[in-house]
């Protein structure tokens, strides 16, 4: 246990970034709110950002901007992940407006922002 | 008062073209669960009224909950919830620690000699100012080397706008006149906004000209500073949006309308498309490209990557002003 | 490199500027093209099927100027060509016959965005195919759920609406379970082209380290995908979502989307994590478990329905059942046998969607058993199409889904015993189940309508004759040809690694 605890003490960027994981999942699956729920999805994207972030990090190594000089591989931090989490940050603000849409539909047609509520009132309607 | 609307609405569904009273629409907004309730003379009036959304989710929503008050309270349905609730906490308990488990197995933090420290990188690094001609080596890799990731990803933001538009774009003409709908987003939207605020247009005439400057800059730098389209385009989009809340729709609409954004997209989406077919193209079937890479930290170089930025900028810009105004009032 | 090898490049390409130049035209223009862009992906397969069947083994094709593992890349081989071609005739064939109905559901002005979603579906379908990148494929994974959450709810109703943020809200957990594999990946191998993570992978299984991480990273892929496409017990959302949208969405959606998600699985298996390291691996018993519960809980789902889109609906959870629990047998021959049913499948679903539909209006709108009474007779073809399919699905003899069921059959034999008990156990009580409410229903659309049956007349549209006309076609010969496809399609997973 003990063993474990310093691990994750030693890993602790993707511990946190894990926790904020099952944060935002928990919310996006159990809430009813769907506010709630875009929100949580929100927290998620962004732990997988935190995720792949410091993954990239090196320490004692600087920005991946070419600086005169300093040509090798050695002074830079990895580029890669960078890339990655500019592709995920556009596609998780996509999803947002998305959801965010829908939820704006969704109660202009049934004036309640609950999603158990919703699908009651949707199955009562017959078709 | 309550006999008042109910007279004024009889009428205006009737045919009269009388403009609708600001007064009676604030007070519709707030009262129809009561009206509906204790005035059934209302309600009766109000049955053949078909147009009104307002009308027709509120008496759908009163049964419902009749419905729903029957239902909800049987012990059977409650312990199917609770029970399901409880698995659902205990399996996103286990999936979180199993997670916590698994990851301190991985490599350490900030360790140079990393799986992911590899060739790819390297190369990235060293040869990449050369290969590219980007300065900044992160806008080398995702404009060039993975330059089909970022086009899916400009496709991605192209498809959240169509969804947006799909759902929140209301009709605002049919056969000549204005839409209910319309009226009532207008009418809304004079109502809850700011009008005319002095502070916010000062700073808004301040810093409006600096922000769309400074985006501009950092699309324009992508390649040889930190930036680059989707940065670039953000801060210009939020420009544009600052100076609709400070100026309103009429000023903004003499330069920005539906038909800037659908063309503007449609250029950059195209000449990405274009640019980028060229690219893989002659790569896969080994003919040279023929661009040449220029001088590295040169503003003209890069290939292609500056005319990139730029059309990624453009749609990025725009798709963020089109979801402000779409949730803001429902039309460009 | 022959012009001819360019055809998945330009296949992608195509679909994507379409998807691009669609919102500047007008409704008809849109409408057009985008079934003519349908049309040209079905061409260019076409010319691109014989060319794979000569060709040996499988070529990359790289997307710039950079080979692997700098640049992205595609890879084409026979498999993905058979998977493709079939995706989009299905998508062709839908469009053109889903067209009236969706011309008079959804809103005029906003039907070109219903167009640019299909031609991102097609882009998002092919570049699953063929990509060999794993961010490549994620980034793709999220165009294919924005646009079927778009095609879903197109019609604008209550229903559709509902049900798309419930399909969104799941979608969107299993894209942040992929998203979290991916970067677990490579965080571990430090790459992102498949063949690449492969090699590196390989090392590692075979010094043994990190041996739970990759465990937890094949669970993650499986239970990521296994929510998209809707398998047990992340269901919920298919029934609504199918049975209330425009028929041309349906059929897309159950046949186009779901089986896109399903391929990229089985790539990942063989080209990502390498098929000897699944297979000695905990997390297929996983797949092979929930593959079984849906065979039998979607069936029995089915056999609770009153409304004949909500059971072609479960029907879909029932066969996408099928799928997983023969890949999560473990061998080729279990993966051969589910990429044929895949092929069948997806023909026959969307068949059964999109005669649905029409029986529905000959039947004054309804939805239900006893007004469909007798609606064979009214329409006929429409109803010939959907025997056609039911019977299929069902697995009477010569068409396609008898032979996907004996494929089936011949690999559960291969198991070790107490899976190839379950699986033929399985295998038997759902399709008896299956013949229970598909021919409950062919029988009910040949029955005498009710007493006070009132019949209303109904427009008939012959486009819509003639495609399911053609789609029942392909569907009663593609029996003949199965011994053909499951020939390519072996040889294609043998050059799948």
């Amino acid at each position: 246990m003990n063993g474990l605890l310093e691990s994750l003490w030693t890993h602790f960027d993707v511990t946190v970034a894990i926790l904020l994981f099952g944060i935002g999942f928990t919310t996006l699956l159990l809430h009813q709110n769907l506010i709630k729920k875009i929100i949580g999805l929100n927290i998620m994207d962004t732990a997988v950002f935190l995720f792949l972030t410091t993954q990239g990090f090196i320490t004692d190594r600087s920005a991946p901007i070419l600086k005169e000089g300093a040509e090798a591989a050695a002074g830079y931090v990895n580029p890669i992940p960078s890339g990655l989490v500019l592709t995920g940050i556009v596609v998780s603000v996509s999803v947002t407006a998305v959801m965010l849409s829908l939820t704006i539909r969704l109660f202009r047609r049934y004036h309640t922002l609950e999603i158990d509520s919703m699908t009651l009132m949707m199955k009562g309607e017959g078709d | 008062m309550k006999k008042k609307i109910v007279d004024r609405l009889r009428q205006r569904y009737a045919g009269d073209q009388s403009p609708l009273d600001e007064d009676m629409i604030s007070s519709l907004g707030e009262q129809p669960p009561e009206l509906m309730r204790t005035s059934d003379e209302a309600y009766e009036a109000l049955e053949h009224v078909h147009e009104s959304r307002v009308w027709e989710a509120v008496r759908q929503e009163r049964d419902m909950y009749q419905q729903i008050h029957k239902w909800s309270y049987s012990s059977g349905l409650r312990l199917i919830k609770r029970v399901y609730t409880t698995l659902a906490v205990l399996t996103c308990g286990g999936i979180i620690l199993f997670l916590l488990w698994t990851v301190n197995m991985l490599p350490p933090f900030g360790n140079p000699n990393n799986p992911d420290n590899n060739e790819v990188a390297a190369r990235y690094i060293e040869q990449g100012p050369e290969e590219t001609g980007a300065v900044n080596m992160v806008a080398g890799m995702i404009l060039d080397y993975r330059a089909f990731d970022t086009f899916g990803e400009t496709t991605v933001l192209f498809v959240a706008a169509c969804s947006v538009l799909f759902l929140l774009k209301l009709n605002d003409h049919k056969d000549g006149k204005p839409t209910s709908a319309w009226l009532e987003a207008e009418y809304d939207d004079r109502h809850h906004e700011p009008k005319n605020d002095q502070i916010l247009q000062f700073a808004a005439r301040l810093l409006v000209p600096i922000i769309l400057l400074f985006g501009f800059y950092v699309i324009m730098n992508g390649h040889i500073s930190p930036g680059g389209g989707f940065s670039g385009g953000a801060i210009m989009g939020a420009g544009l949006i600052l100076y609709l809340n400070a100026f309103g729709f009429q000023k903004t609409e003499r330069f920005f309308t539906y038909n800037t954004f659908r063309w503007i997209t449609f250029g950059s989406l195209i000449t990405y498309a274009g640019l980028k077919s060229y690219s893989f193209y002659t790569g896969a079937n080994h003919l040279g490209s023929g661009i040449s890479t220029g001088t590295p930290g040169a503003l003209l170089s890069a290939g292609f990557i500056l005319p990139l930025n730029i059309c990624v900028g453009l749609v990025v810009m725009c798709t963020m002003y089109t979801f402000y105004t779409l949730i803001r009032k429902g039309g460009i | 490199m022959q012009l001819v090898q360019n055809v998945p490049f330009f296949s992608i390409m195509l679909s994507m500027i379409a998807a691009f130049v669609s919102p500047m035209l007008g409704r008809r223009a849109a409408k057009w093209l985008s079934v003519g862009l349908a049309g040209a992906v079905v061409c260019l397969h076409i010319w691109f099927l014989p060319f794979m069947a000569g060709f040996e083994g499988s070529y990359t094709y790289m997307m710039g100027h950079y080979p692997a593992p700098w640049g992205n890349e595609l890879r084409a081989g026979l498999l993905e060509a058979v998977v493709a071609l079939a995706l989009s005739a299905v998508m062709l064939l839908s469009e053109l016959s889903g067209m009236n109905k969706l011309q008079r559901q959804i809103d005029p002005q906003k039907q070109v965005f219903f167009y640019v979603m299909c031609d991102l579906v097609l882009a998002g379908m092919l570049a699953l195919i063929y990509t060999n990148d794993l961010f490549t494929a994620y980034v793709f994974i999220e165009i294919l759920a924005l646009s079927s959450c778009a095609l879903m709810m197109a019609r604008q109703v209550g229903h559709t609406m509902v049900a798309s943020m419930r399909y969104m809200i799941m979608s969107l957990l299993g894209s942040g379970l992929i998203l979290i594999a991916i970067c677990l990946t490579y965080n571990l191998t430090g790459h992102l082209l498949m063949e690449n993570i492969h090699d590196v992978i390989a090392v590692y299984a075979r010094d043994g380290e990190y041996a739970l991480p990759i465990t937890v990273i094949i669970g993650l892929f499986i239970a990521g995908i296994a929510i998209k496409c809707g398998v047990f017990p992340f269901h919920m959302w298919l029934p609504d979502a199918y049975g209330y949208s425009t028929s041309a969405a349906s059929a897309v959606l159950s046949s186009v989307v779901s089986k896109s998600y399903f391929f990229l699985l089985v790539k990942i298996f063989y080209r990502v994590i390498g098929i000897d390291v699944i297979m000695s691996d905990m997390a297929l018993n996983l797949m092979l478990v929930l593959g079984v519960l849906s065979m039998i809980l979607g069936s029995i789902g089915a056999i609770r329905c009153l409304d004949i889109r909500r059971m072609v609906a479960y029907s879909s959870v029932s066969q996408i059942g099928y799928l997983f629990a023969w890949v999560g047998l473990g061998s080729t021959i279990g993966v051969a046998a589910a990429m044929f049913h895949l092929v069948v499948h997806a023909l026959c679903k969307s068949m059964l969607f999109l005669s649905v539909s029409p029986l529905c209006d000959a039947s004054g709108d309804s939805k239900r058993f006893e007004d469909l009474r007798g609606a064979g007779y009214r329409y006929v073809i429409p109803g010939l199409a959907f025997s056609i399919g039911a019977m299929s699905l069902v697995g009477i003899p010569i068409l396609g889904g008898f032979f996907s069921k004996i494929f089936f059959a011949e690999a559960a034999l291969f198991g070790t015993r107490w899976i190839r008990v379950a699986l033929l156990a399985s295998l038997a009580l759902s399709t008896l189940l299956n013949a229970f409410y598909f021919m409950h229903t062919v029988l009910t659309l040949y029955r005498k309508p009710k007493d006070n049956f009132v019949f209303q007349p109904f427009q008939k549209s012959r486009l819509t004759t003639a495609t399911l006309s053609a789609f029942g076609i392909i569907n009663l010969f593609i029996g003949f040809f199965a011994k053909d496809i499951i020939r390519f399609i072996t040889t294609g997973i043998e050059n799948l690694a």
